[in-house]
């Protein structure tokens, strides 16, 4: 059963093979199910998988499968294989799984696109990459996953090309991602040296031999990569911008997956973090840094999508925080309940955004309630979750990452708990402003007919005043309502993988033990701490919620709860834009137009014209006389005779 | 004519000859084109599709030829191979030597492939014959340089690339070719010129020593040379190598002769061309002088770096996709001469296989741009918007050789520059992690041109809150408004042109995924280079036990020194 493990990633793989060449052919929907139907076919598969890694005793469940030397050159030698552990496979049955919900979502989402077929050759090349880069069993191959759910995510985000902020945001993923990269390729460049391969079985094998400055350059390096993937301070602006994608793509890879990779990356070397602790705690602080400002900038978003982006900035923050602090399995954890309810948040935006003619304002909304009972429901239980409420999965997830927190120190726990409460409260305001209080919005006269792309199109009906809808809003078809659900009940029950009450139902941990085990940080908290924490948790969620209500049950503006600098997610994208951007563009055209074409070339034209001069000058010599040819060879003669003759007299 | 081989045994001693072979492959692959090129001259000028079907027959001859060296080609074997050697002016000791290694085999293969697309993609309306003949001239004189195995002949190769390609600008060219031609003509025969004082000096020093007149490199390479000398050979073979490649700051008459040439023009220069000169620096430079090279690596190294950061730069704001283009080649090759100088297997079997696929993305990118042009007129970024519209295949296609061009992993730019630097960084680290910074670069510069060329709204009416700054997000100045009149829709690519691209599409993608079977053929001979480098070197400078080789390399070099033994 393990041995089917290499299906896993060659079904979306073909799946993309297909709809590349034939999915106009197939067209709409049928490419989308052909699509779906491989993502599922492939969550089958990894659950067969699963099962069979499962009934092997708990130090066996390791499998690599090699399939051919990728690339190599003398000391280098890099094989294309995956890893089966138990690490790998929870990553990829939740990638499945998710990817197969996100698939169904957007056959109702983009029913109207013309570009359906690519959107979901796109969505099935995305899956091929997230599943490489956690199985491969080596950097490099991971390296290819990442960079391949980069490009994907690139396409995607720019997939409504036409549209100058999706084209931009598109560019701006790519670069940002770029940056990090850089990092990874160094990281791997000094893995290499100090450990002669790239494996990680065989890296982590001689991380003994490897001294610690190196380690902590790796582990930093590697962080790097991760800070760019996984949208951490300094280099999250492009998460916000990336919303600028269709929203199934900012639910799968702007949530769930892709921006998990660099967790995922920091849990896959443990091994190494372990050994240099240093590096372990600058991620952590970065991580709770992240945290913070991410919760603070979704507290003034007016966007439906923005708020959601940066509480997924947030969130990541959280997982570094767990991971830094040694908490790898809080990181899986939590990177699990997130998949769950962050792609919950984004789906059910998406209904209301459709809802509401592509308004993505949640000023304009209110009192959705009523109409779309089942987005609210869900989103209402999203709300919960990640506010962490008990018993919803967040409560279980984020409890467990603040634990750890407070084990390195308790200064880590109250940046963590502040965020928890700003976590609590911004999706409150959220689910208050577009669900609760009155409608802000109002239907159109019902003689419009209603169909049609993309594009704000009833956006400007009444002068200043919100839009006009073109119908009235109702919950989505089924192909969307069904991943909701589903959703929404592991919302609820996603916790319950990793309950803190007795060692037996540790499940996640004793399951992920083989892998993270040696280098876990093993608390030791008493049963009445463990409940202190619980409450302390509790407490703070429902502060979070009750604070949300108050402020925003009836009320729609509240400029002193949406400072400016909140809202600009504490300036950080204007800053880089301005120093960044800017200058480097000025610096270019410096370059190209007065460096390169001044100075430079302007040597090579300068020793043109001065070999024109010359000539200029030389040929006055050439005057055609004969009378000046014929001195001429005078003086050359008598020279040629001076010369001999002074050889001779010598 | 290579027959018999074995009755001259040990003479050979460098070469695997394949004694029963008959058919003189190598001889072959230079003399087919130069005959076609013979017989289309003979052809009538009306006889068009005469002279097209004589000229493409004959490439795709050479690509067959090609195609049968790799299958006969010995893999696992470091010297020279299939030789073909005739005594010419025997006195003077310059003979017909050809041969082929794991450094030149996908060189002749990618030349192979390339000559056959560029004469397909670039079918000139005016004169065909005179164009057919220049280009079968430059692909008999490309093959040559490629193969010879004796210096001169190497020279007169080199050398002789230059007339077709001036020809071949000067004659097809767009409307500044007069001043693009000559400046290249000029810049890389002046640059040639200490080469040739170069190649007459070893061979002098050479005789000197052995009494022996000879041209072969082979021989050449155990000419004992005092340090001064090495260094000053060195260079003056590099001046012409680094011109032709080109190595910043040797670099300016490449972005006129690129934007300036014809479609085949610029896919021949930046594709075959270029590695003339990268090919040569591996050739001779690393084969004949590893003390100088050893000595001024880091001198070459940093040339290189600052060519990939500083084309990138200059990339970035180029207006014009072909200077574009051109641009970011500098900055592609300067991570060849990265590969090279930084001496180890690993960079340098990435220097080799990175030659063929610049080759091979830059050649698609140039005939992509040149389709654009076809259409629209124009090579100006500012003119062109929205055309992933109406030509989403075209886009598609583009797409993918750009991020070849970046270097994603998955398609063939990446295995060359992974390799390139994963080896740089065990021998010279902080110019690696420099140039690592390229990757970055080259990701800004050719979004930025895709962005503005094919996304957005393709109509001219609505450019206003278009472009930004090849790197933000924020509201900068907005292009100038298309031409207006071009009413009628861009048009998809065509079956022809994309049976055209297809090979080279086929190969980046297959390079990327499985170069294995390339990079097995590249590595012995380049490992036999690193060992030749590394023991002159040693004998020579003591003192290499710098900072950057760390222990590890010499472990694992002792290892591969007894591999090689086995």
């Amino acid at each position: 059963m393990i041995h089917a493990a290499f299906l896993i990633p060659l079904l979306p793989l073909a799946g993309f093979a297909i709809l590349a060449p034939f999915g106009r052919r197939l067209g709409n929907p049928l490419a989308g199910w052909v699509a779906t139907a491989l993502v599922a076919a492939s969550f089958v598969v990894t659950v067969i998988v699963f099962v069979g890694l499962f009934q092997q005793a708990p130090a066996h469940r390791e499998l690599t499968q090699s399939w051919f030397t990728w690339l190599g050159a003398d000391r280098l030698s890099v094989d294309a294989g995956i890893l089966v552990d138990p690490l790998s496979m929870t990553m990829a049955a939740f990638v499945t799984g998710v990817s197969s919900l996100i698939h169904l979502y957007s056959i109702g989402y983009m029913e109207h696109d013309e570009q359906f077929p690519k959107f979901f050759t796109y969505l099935n090349l995305f899956v091929f990459a997230m599943l490489m880069l956690v199985l491969a069993d080596n950097f490099l191959l991971s390296f290819l996953g990442w960079e391949g759910v980069g490009v994907c995510s690139y396409f995607l985000i720019a997939f409504w090309f036409d549209r100058d902020e999706a084209a931009s945001a598109g560019k701006k993923a790519m670069i940002f991602n770029r940056i990090g990269d850089a990092g990874f390729l160094i990281g791997m460049f000094l893995i290499f040296e100090r450990t002669g391969s790239l494996q990680y079985t065989t890296v982590f094998a001689r991380l003994g031999h490897v001294g610690t400055p190196s380690l902590v350059a790796i582990a930093l390096l590697l962080f790097l990569g991760a800070v760019g993937k996984s949208a951490q301070i300094p280099l999250f602006p492009w998460l916000a911008d990336a919303m600028a994608g269709p929203t199934p793509v900012s639910a799968l890879i702007h949530a769930a997956t892709m921006v998990t990779a660099g967790v995922y990356l920091m849990c896959r070397i443990n091994p190494l973090l372990h050994l240099a602790p240093d590096a372990a705690h600058v991620i952590a602080w970065f991580g709770a840094a992240t945290a913070f400002v991410g919760a603070s900038a979704a507290c003034a978003q007016n966007d439906i999508k923005k708020v959601l982006a940066y509480s997924t900035v947030s969130q990541l923050g959280y997982m570094f925080l767990a991971a830094g602090s040694g908490a790898y399995v809080a990181a899986i954890f939590l990177m699990l309940t997130h998949a769950f309810y962050k792609a919950l948040l984004f789906l059910a935006a998406g209904s209301v955004i459709h809802a509401m003619d592509e308004d993505q304002d949640i000023k304009h909304m209110g009192g959705l309630a009523r109409l779309m009972p089942v987005t609210s429901l869900t989103f209402l239980v999203a709300w919960f979750a990640i506010g962490g409420v008990p018993p919803f999965a967040g409560f279980w997830s984020k409890g467990d990452v603040l634990e750890n927190a407070w084990a390195v120190t308790p200064a880590l726990w109250v940046v963590g708990a502040a965020s928890a409460v700003l976590t609590a409260y911004y999706i409150g305001r959220e689910f208050f402003l577009v669900f609760l209080g009155e409608r802000r919005w109002s239907e159109a006269r019902p003689s419009g007919d209603g169909h049609g792309g993309h594009g704000p199109v009833a956006a400007q009906a009444v002068a200043g005043g919100p839009p006009a809808l073109r119908r009235r809003p109702q919950d989505p078809s089924w192909h969307m309502s069904a991943p909701l659900v589903v959703l929404a009940v592991l919302s609820v029950f996603g916790g319950f993988i990793n309950l803190p009450f007795h060692p037996s139902f540790v499940f996640l941990e004793r399951w992920l033990d083989p892998v993270v085990g040696p280098a876990l940080r093993r608390l030791h908290y008493s049963v009445g701490q463990e409940w202190l924490f619980g409450v302390v948790d509790g407490v703070i969620a429902l502060t979070g919620v009750a604070v949300a209500a108050s402020l925003w049950r009836r009320a729609v503006d509240r400029p002193a709860f949406e400072p400016r600098f909140l809202s600009a997610a504490w300036f950080l994208d204007l800053a880089e834009d301005r120093i960044v951007a800017r200058t480097g563009t000025a610096l270019a055209t410096f370059t190209a137009s007065v460096i390169e074409s001044r100075i430079v070339d302007g040597a090579v034209n300068g020793v043109a014209s001065l070999v024109r001069l010359f000539a200029d000058w030389a040929r006055r010599a050439q005057n055609g006389y004969v009378r000046g040819y014929a001195l001429g060879i005078a003086g050359g003669v008598v020279a040629v005779v001076a010369y001999l003759l002074v050889r001779v007299v010598q | 004519m290579t027959l018999n081989v074995s009755a001259y045994g040990p003479i050979v001693s460098t070469g695997l000859d394949s004694g029963q072979r008959a058919f003189p492959y190598l001889t072959a692959l230079v003399l087919v084109p130069a005959g076609a090129a013979l017989l289309v001259l003979l052809l009538p000028r009306a006889r068009v599709a005469v002279v097209r079907a004589v000229g493409f027959a004959a490439c795709t001859g050479v690509l067959g030829i090609a195609a049968a060296v790799l299958d006969e080609f010995r893999s696992g074997y470091g010297g020279y191979q299939m030789m073909s050697e005739h005594p010419w002016v025997g006195a003077f000791g310059f003979s017909w030597t050809l041969g082929v290694d794991g450094i030149s085999l996908f060189l002749v293969l990618m030349t192979a492939v390339l000559f056959p697309v560029a004469l397909a993609s670039g079918m000139q309306r005016r004169d065909p014959k005179s164009f057919t003949f220049w280009v079968l001239l430059l692909e008999s004189a490309c093959l040559g340089s490629f193969l010879s195995v004796d210096l001169l002949l190497f020279f007169l190769f080199f050398e002789a690339t230059l007339v077709p390609v001036y020809m071949l600008v000067a004659g097809w060219g767009h409307e500044r070719r007069g001043y693009a031609a000559a400046k290249f003509f000029v810049y890389t025969f002046a640059a040639s010129a200490f080469m040739l004082v170069g190649i007459l000096a070893l061979v002098f020093i050479h005789q000197s020593q052995t009494g022996v007149t000879t041209f072969d490199i082979r021989q050449l390479a155990n000419t004992r040379l005092s340090g001064p000398a090495n260094v000053l050979l060195f260079c003056a073979f590099t001046a012409a190598l680094a011109v032709k490649a080109p190595v910043f700051p040797f670099h300016t008459w490449s972005p006129d002769a690129y934007s300036e040439a014809p479609a085949a023009g610029s896919v021949l220069l930046a594709g075959v061309m270029a590695k003339l000169g990268t090919y040569g620096i591996i050739r001779f430079d690393l084969g004949l002088f590893p003390h100088a090279v050893v000595e001024l690596a880091p001198v070459l190294l940093t040339l290189g770096v600052i060519g990939i950061i500083y084309g990138g730069i200059v990339a970035a704001v180029q207006k014009d996709l072909k200077r574009l283009v051109a641009f970011s080649s500098l900055a592609h090759i300067g991570f060849i001469v990265v590969g090279l100088f930084a001496l180890t297997g690993e960079s340098l079997s990435g220097a080799v296989i990175q030659m063929v696929n610049h080759g091979l993305y830059t050649a698609a990118l140039f005939i992509l741009i040149a389709m654009i042009y076809e259409r629209l007129g124009t090579f100006q970024l500012p003119k062109l918007r929205g055309l992933q519209h109406s030509a989403p295949v075209m886009a598609g296609v583009f797409t993918l050789v750009m991020l070849a061009s970046i270097g994603v992993p998955g398609l063939n730019g990446f295995v060359g520059e992974f390799l390139i630097l994963s080896g740089a960084f065990l021998t010279h680290r902080w110019w690696a992690v420099v140039a690592t910074g390229g990757v970055v670069v080259a990701a800004v510069y050719l979004l930025w041109a895709y962005q503005q060329a094919f996304h957005g709204r393709p109509l001219p009416a609505a450019v206003s809150g278009g472009s930004d700054g090849p790197i933000g997000t924020g509201s900068a100045d907005p292009g100038p408004p298309t031409g207006g009149a071009k009413a009628a829709p861009f048009r998809e690519m065509t079956w022809r042109e994309g049976l055209v691209l297809a090979p080279l599409v086929v190969l980046i993608v297959l390079l990327g995924v499985y170069p294995r079977p390339v990079l097995e053929r590249i590595t012995p001979t380049v490992n036999q280079l690193v060992l030749h480098a590394e023991s002159a070197a040693h004998a020579r400078i003591p003192a290499l036990g710098r900072p950057g080789l760390t222990s590890y390399l010499h472990v694992a070099g002792a290892a591969r020194t007894q591999g090689a033994e086995r």
